[in-house]
């Protein structure tokens, strides 16, 4: 029988006695209560400070989190060795603190049940839950093969569970930070330069003369370290320019400004090749040396002029040019920003590409100033027994489509498990960890289709965001406050190590994700994948491998080790390779090429919106991170919704006022659940609207952000797929704006 | 279009978006130490002038609602603090830089004198009053043969009492509207105003009541001629006094001002005022409800509204 | 304290990390981040300034308070004294800045320029953790020190100039 998910909206679940006023957890420092047990969480020794890494977003700053004088977790300040902070947190990471102390918090697990006709959650034991979800495991298993489970993941949490999956035969291990954000321009850099960008991206700002930002708003998003390096730059006058039909924050510190007609990008870096090429402004030697397919990349351009550009951008030529002339004169010191979310149209992959071929242009490429040649410290796995190899994988169910895509493609999978005809590969069950699927997913009928398809599917998370609503067993994590988790190793100029150590037991019946994945590896039959009891033997072993110690780690926080894989920059006396088909720099994709695509980038226009109409375009704050932070209570107090930024003289059209509350309705009748507040701002074109993601959260357990402002990814209908990598460009969808509530008809 | 905001949310109880952290006490307490000026400064003046006979009312019988107004006015102080259990700490210095200060002590002079004062006629008031304890007779006694020396201090007192009212407020120059130097004398001439208007209510006698109509009616027109001078001089100051000027010229409290406060409150009583004089009978207790219905109203417009007067954003 | 506009990206950073510094409850703050726009599209300026008590030199909060809870202490901080104070509201009324605020204890407070941690050498939390470094504190009254340092070369502000309380806090535009 088909399990029949309802969205469980009950407020109240009376949680076993567990009821707070205010911040007070039930636990205490060394008391009993909450605690998971002595075989799960190590002694914690007393310490005046603990070291951890931020896990608010991927940055993974190192900090030290500090007590009060009752032994409660006070405040957490940037580890100054650190080179992803130097110190300094940013706003998200010092609001960490408000994740743990969050009342709303997942307390115990929950498995569904149906009550007097009604579904709802009861809370259950840690066993009983484990129990039923790996029972499920095993009867998926049996069915239909172990490959039939996926997972979605955002996190730490997700190396527990991709190791568990993989053990138990599945590599549908996917995270919607893919096709849904970064994925295009992983692709586009590897098909030029033969290496992706990956995180955080190798851009060399803190030594920049030149830093073109098109389609990034940092400073509104908050990528620490490029924040801190953008700010240095400023300081020694580095030119910025930013390209945006939205006056950011960079913007305002930029010396050029260009107010481009949204979705015509494509045709500003073409005008800029051109200049570039056709006024000799390009770094000659390096392109000579390096690069393969100027020639073809030259003639493909030159009808590109800056009046063709001008035509579809609106930004004059001559802007054009003295921008092209400014990134000229700092090359190689320039940077043209791969931007991070980067899936707009469907043709991100080949604008992403553009970019690329700009930078090799102005041969910025591992050259200081441009882009270094980043390496990561190489930590030793844990042994274990080398991992079954699965019948098939994702890329057969994407039955030819997509065929650059390295990563899994979540909306693929999405697709993937929803049973139809002539299937022959569908998912079956979900582990869902660390991501808020129905906010993050456009197409939210097809995903609400496929989850209520599946025959299990499992959230972990710490907080009741809105997929726990459609779960079949609710696990709650403990915050990384109060668990030891894999060693950082993130990409740098140099490698450094982080440690992460708990700084608390894990509140409430909360648990960490290594104990949850080893408790059911353990029911599945997959000990010897498993083989320590506390990850904290793994952390040891690792250490000792590497040449430390938990002790010194425990006082210094972060370890830097020297490079091995070459310099940080191109070391022109040597012959370098990159790697591509050809063993050069790819202005002509020959791999494109053997695909049947486009090998060097062209310029498609795409739908505008209609009278009326306006463009939903949508980015970050520098105070939240989406979902993950909608609830905390210090993020919440410093923004607590969001806005829609409309022109005035539009709204004199729509006779809005100020801090008026409207709803959105898009092309295809999607209306916001929940009304917006308007913000009246001539930093917007007259044109489009703009949110920042996040907001309009539907779960009234999160008491702080329930209805709170309005969701943008509701409207988010409209999807334009990468046909390279699968993609999903969500920035061709426009919105009406109605003064009156439509009644909540056409909402899901 | 110039737009300011906070990106940080700031959205603090009772100070954004617009300040208002002082609530209905303190208008009612100014209301309060303004009458109470009024009636004791008649009271000194008419004592001194030796004509307790004629103006009874003013000189005995008005004090004794002094004692009653300024301790609810006390009281109406205390609940507005928020830290209340540290108010004695305001008697534990005198900052002469603080009109608050200067109230908290003029306040504790003025009201145990106005008690003494009140008491040295409870015997005409109560013929059968005896005090309890005999050093209370002598101190009536000692009381009423310093009557003269009392009422002089009196007038000072109530005068700075008056001002001070007004004072507290335009001490302030973060408010701009409040931020002008005749507010001081202003809420004085308002005070006396009230308090005579409290007389002329209480009084029997006519010859009394037509004196304190007159000076009553040039207090009216001298309070008039300062809330003029108030406007114009804040139309012709900087932007953010036009733009405190503005909220009484088309802005929200303009009909709330110009109806309760000015023709309510001043103009319409100086009328019937003037028509008394000329011979027409009016019942007292319509100018003089009026005068003291303005004056309260006046007080609660001026504390909401400067509150909403700023120099930022 | 010198506030660089223009490196400061507005993420409030340093309101957060004062919140949990100081303590401060929740819906409350002691310092917060304004932005100012002028213009029109796309002619637009936008300057974003991180604002707190001004620690002025001629405080009107200091002057009006009846109890002296409100004080400057050496190196012309301004502070209150929690248990002197009686919650008058004088010193809120008295402030351009809106600087101030009343406690939910009781008392008044404000931005102390974490007297607690610079008395020990160390620097406010705000400064210490802004991501730009846009923030700058030290002695103004030495040439040498990194604030009158920030000041000797560029252009700078204050808030409010008129209102005549001569602010201490100096925006670099």
């Amino acid at each position: 029988m088909k399990t029949r998910r309802d969205f469980i909206k009950i407020s109240a679940l009376g949680i076993g006695g567990v009821t707070l006023a205010g911040t007070s957890l039930k636990w205490a420092w060394g008391s009993g209560a909450g605690d998971p047990g002595p075989e799960n969480v190590a002694d914690l020794p007393s310490l005046s400070r603990y070291p951890t890494y931020c896990e608010v977003c991927f940055w993974k700053c190192a900090g030290w989190v500090y007590h009060d004088e009752e032994g409660k977790i006070r405040k957490v300040i940037g580890n100054d060795a650190d080179p992803h902070c130097n110190g300094r947190l940013c706003p998200r990471g010092t609001g960490g603190v408000g994740m743990y102390h969050d009342p709303d918090r997942l307390k115990t697990p929950l498995i569904r049940i149906e009550e007097g006709g009604k579904q709802t959650f009861r809370e259950a034991s840690w066993e009983e839950a484990l129990d039923l979800v790996a029972g499920k495991m095993k009867q998926i298993r049996d069915k239909y093969g172990p490959e039939s489970m996926a997972l979605f993941n955002h996190g730490s949490s997700g190396t527990y569970f991709g190791n568990l999956l993989k053990a138990y035969g599945s590599v549908n291990i996917t995270a919607p930070s893919y096709a849904q954000c970064r994925g295009p321009r992983e692709v586009g850099f590897e098909l030029t330069f033969g290496s992706g960008l990956g995180s955080p991206e190798p851009t060399d700002i803190r030594d920049t003369r030149c830093l073109v930002l098109i389609g990034s708003h940092l400073g509104e998003n908050m990528h620490n370290g490029q924040v801190q390096e953008m700010s240095d730059a400023i300081d020694r006058g580095a030119t910025i320019i930013t390209v945006d039909p939205r006056f950011s924050t960079a913007a305002s510190k930029s010396k050029f400004w260009l107010p481009i007609k949204p979705s015509t990008d494509m045709a500003l870096l073409l005008a800029w090749m051109n200049v570039l090429i056709y006024e000799g402004l390009y770094d000659k030697d390096y392109v000579q040396r390096h690069t393969l397919g100027f020639e073809q990349l030259k003639s493909h351009v030159e009808k590109m002029t800056p009046e063709w550009a001008y035509g579809i951008t609106t930004i004059k030529p001559h802007i054009i040019r003295e921008t092209a002339r400014a990134m000229a004169n700092a090359a190689p010191s320039v940077i043209v920003h791969p931007g991070r979310h980067v899936t707009w149209y469907g043709d991100d992959t080949q604008r992403s590409r553009a970019i690329a071929i700009l930078n090799a242009l102005l041969g910025s490429w591992g050259r200081r100033g441009g882009f270094y040649f980043k390496e990561s410290l190489h930590i030793p796995d844990f042994p274990h027994p080398p991992f079954p190899k699965p019948a098939w994988t994702w890329k057969e169910t994407l039955n030819g489509k997509y065929p650059l895509a390295r990563l899994s493609v979540a909306n693929a999978i999405v697709d993937a498990s929803i049973p139809g005809e002539g299937k022959e590969h569908t998912i079956r069950g979900w582990i869902v960890s660390g991501t808020n699927l129905p906010m993050t997913m456009p197409q939210k009928d097809q995903l609400l289709k496929a989850m209520q398809a599946l025959e299990l599917l499992v959230v972990v998370d710490t907080m009741p965001m809105e997929i726990t609503g459609f779960a079949d067993v609710v696990l709650p994590e403990c915050t990384y406050f109060e668990r030891y988790d894999e060693l950082r190793d993130s990409p740098g100029r140099e490698p450094w190590l982080g440690l992460r150590m708990p700084a608390a037991r894990p509140a409430y019946e909360t648990k960490p994700a290594w104990w949850m994945a080893k408790q059911l590896g353990d029911r599945l039959g997959l000990s010897e994948y498993f083989n320590y009891n506390d990850y904290k033997e793994v952390i040891e072993w690792q250490l000792g491998q590497l040449g430390t110690s938990l002790e010194e780690m425990q006082k210094i926080g972060v370890k830097r080790f020297d490079r091995t894989e070459g310099s940080l920059y191109m070391d022109e006396s040597l012959p370098v390779e990159f790697n591509t088909n050809s063993g050069k720099i790819e202005l002509y994709s020959t791999e494109l090429a053997s695909l049947g695509f486009d090998p060097i980038p062209v310029y498609t226009p795409h739908p505008e919106p209609p009278q009326g109409f306006y463009r939903l375009i949508y980015g970050r704050a520098p105070m939240h991170t989406f979902s993950r932070t909608a609830n905390n209570p210090n993020l919440v107090d410093l923004m607590k919704e969001n806005s829609v930024w409309i022109h005035p003289s539009v709204a004199e059209i729509w006779g809005l006022k100020k801090d008026q509350y409207v709803w959105l309705k898009n092309q295809d009748g999607m209306v916001s659940y929940f009304p917006v507040k308007v913000r009246l701002t001539e930093r917007i074109r007259w044109d489009s609207v703009y949110m920042v993601h996040g907001f309009g959260h539907r779960d009234k357990k999160l008491s702080l952000a329930y209805g709170r402002g309005a969701n943008d990814s509701d409207l988010i209908t409209n999807v334009m797929v990468d046909p390279l990598m699968g993609g999903t460009g969500m920035r061709g969808n426009f919105v009406t704006i109605l003064t009156e509530d439509p009644g909540k008809e056409v909402k899901s | 279009m110039k737009e300011e905001l906070f990106i940080s949310g700031r959205d603090i109880p009772n100070i954004d978006p617009f300040l208002n952290i002082w609530h209905w006490q303190i208008p009612i307490y100014l209301y309060l130490g303004g009458l109470a000026a009024g009636i004791l400064f008649f009271a000194g003046i008419f004592t001194i002038l030796g004509k307790e006979k004629e103006m009874s009312t003013t000189v005995k019988w008005a004090p004794f609602l002094v004692p009653g107004a300024l301790v609810i006015g006390l009281l109406m102080l205390f609940l507005d603090l928020k830290h209340q259990l540290f108010f004695w700490r305001l008697y534990t210095t005198v900052r002469f830089e603080s009109p608050m200060s200067w109230g908290a002590w003029v306040l504790m002079f003025i009201t145990p004198l106005s008690f003494i004062y009140a008491a040295t006629y409870l015997k005409e008031a109560v013929p059968s009053w005896k005090w309890k304890y005999s050093i209370l007779e002598s101190a009536e006694r000692i009381a009423i043969q310093y009557r003269r020396a009392l009422a002089w201090v009196l007038i000072v007192l109530a005068v700075i009492l008056g001002i001070y009212t007004g004072i507290l407020l335009s001490a302030f120059n973060a408010r701009p509207l409040w931020n002008n130097s005749i507010l001081g004398p202003l809420f004085l001439v308002s005070g006396l105003s009230t308090g005579t208007a409290v007389i002329m209510w209480m009084t029997k006698d006519h010859r009394e009541r037509k004196i304190m109509s007159r000076i009553d009616l040039v207090l009216i027109i001298i309070e008039l001629f300062f809330i003029t001078h108030m406007i114009m001089g804040m139309l012709a100051g900087s932007s953010v006094q036009i733009a405190a000027a503005e909220l009484f010229l088309g802005g929200q409290f303009t009909v709330s001002f110009w109806v309760f406060v000015i023709i309510l409150g001043l103009v319409f009583p100086a009328v019937l005022e003037i028509l008394e004089l000329a011979g027409y009978k009016i019942p007292v207790a319509i100018p003089a409800l009026l005068i003291l219905f303005g004056g309260l109203v006046f007080r609660f417009i001026m504390v909401e509204a400067g509150q909403i007067t700023r120099y930022l954003y | 304290m010198a506030i660089d506009t223009r490196k400061c990206v507005g993420c409030s950073d340093c309101v957060v990390a004062c919140q949990t510094e100081n303590d401060v409850p929740i819906g409350f703050c002691r310092d917060w981040v304004t932005e100012s726009v002028h213009g029109s599209y796309p002619n637009v300026e936008l300057e974003i300034r991180s604002e707190r008590c001004n620690h002025c030199e001629n405080a009107p909060c200091v002057r009006c308070c009846p109890t002296g809870a409100s004080h400057i202490v050496e190196g012309g901080v301004v502070l209150v004294t929690g248990n002197k104070c009686i919650g008058c509201g004088a010193c809120i009324q008295s402030c351009p800045y809106d600087a101030r605020y009343s406690h939910p204890e009781g008392y008044v407070d404000k931005c102390t320029f974490c007297n607690h941690l610079v008395s020990r050498g160390g620097k406010p939390a705000c400064v210490a953790v802004c991501p730009t470094k846009c923030m700058h504190f030290g002695d103004l009254d030495d040439p040498n020190s990194e604030v009158s340092n920030a000041l000797k070369n560029r252009k700078f502000k204050v808030l409010a100039p008129e209102a005549g309380t001569n602010p201490q806090i100096y925006y670099l535009t």
